[in-house]
């Protein structure tokens, strides 16, 4: 019975994903790709970091590594999988979650609060919260601007399949307040799956109350279930 | 089996923002130039031994497809020449 925390190199969330997993009491494990995935892994974190340096794309290296056949055979199964940030890059990447995350509209790293909108509260990740509840995440990327398609994104959405919407604070998801210029400033989707989910904001940053807010807690505690 | 170079060049599909570009153009324009758009691509020259032209190309385009672009947001190209 255990998380694992998948570490590539230059992943640099694992270490922090672990101790906000361990802090709301579930058991993680780092696990460093080329070791593969612990036997008992009841769920699976894809960190944030900048794996393989970002060569050639953001996430475009680890997601063809061996390790993520397990973790799509994982997430097949129903185990659940998340991918933060970097881990979201590798999720798209991988095809494990729908779209591309690519370089910011600012065309620079942003590293800052925003707003999320709680656009479907009927999953794993996000039934400790309520539709249309606003939540505060950090977060820190270069390349987080979700682009797909408009027609795969019609389906997706018809589908519920997004997550998260970035909003001002009060839940309007307006232009101003989309930080990257993500389309219908999405945040974080859905796979074909309830059970695997990626985001671009860290929730394993507002989830120690020592360091501020725990608004995080709610998308981890998934994991726990 | 013959030599061949393949390139694979990976753009942006037509109508996604390429913010890297946009922020070339401005800085060219801030050296003076005149210009009234810029687009970039990478451009990746694979060397491969292969049976014929088109097998090479075949090659190419499967590491493109794979690897080389992001069909969710890249167009690609092959052209192959013998080495």
């Amino acid at each position: 019975m255990t998380v694992a925390v998948v570490q590539f190199g230059g992943s640099n969330c694992d270490r922090d994903t672990a101790r906000a997993l361990a802090h709301l009491g579930i058991d993680a494990e780092l696990a460093w790709h080329e070791d593969g995935l612990p036997e008992d892994t009841t769920g699976v974190v894809l960190p944030g970091g900048f794996s393989y340096g970002d060569y050639l794309r953001a996430g475009a290296m680890a997601a063809r590594s061996p390790i993520m056949d397990e973790v799509r055979e994982a997430a097949d199964s129903g185990t659940p999988v998340l991918g933060i940030c970097n881990g979201a890059q590798i999720g798209c990447e991988s095809s494990l979650t729908p779209g591309a995350f690519t370089t910011n509209e600012s065309a620079r790293f942003q590293c800052e609060r925003v707003h999320l909108r709680v656009e479907n509260a009927d999953t794993p990740w996000t039934d400790h919260f309520d539709e249309g509840e606003v939540v505060e995440f950090p977060i820190a990327h270069g390349e987080g601007r979700y682009e797909i398609g408009d027609e795969r994104l019609d389906e997706l959405e018809a589908d519920d399949r997004v997550l998260f919407r970035y909003c001002d604070a009060g839940g309007n998801a307006t232009p101003e307040a989309n930080p990257n210029g993500s389309k219908h400033s999405v945040a974080g989707v859905l796979g074909d799956r309830d059970s695997v989910a990626v985001l671009m904001p860290h929730p394993e940053r507002v989830s120690l109350p020592d360091i501020g807010h725990t608004d995080g807690q709610g998308v981890l505690r998934a994991f726990g279930e | 089996m013959t030599p061949y170079t393949a390139t694979v060049e990976v753009r942006l599909k037509h109508g996604v923002l390429d913010p890297e570009a946009e922020t070339t153009g401005r800085a060219l324009e801030r050296l003076g130039f005149e210009l009234e758009d810029l687009r970039a691509a990478d451009l990746f020259e694979v060397d491969l031994d292969a049976e014929s032209a088109d097998a090479a190309a075949e090659r190419a385009g499967e590491m493109a497809e794979r690897l080389l672009a992001n069909p969710t947001i890249h167009d690609y190209e092959v052209t192959v020449e013998e080495r």
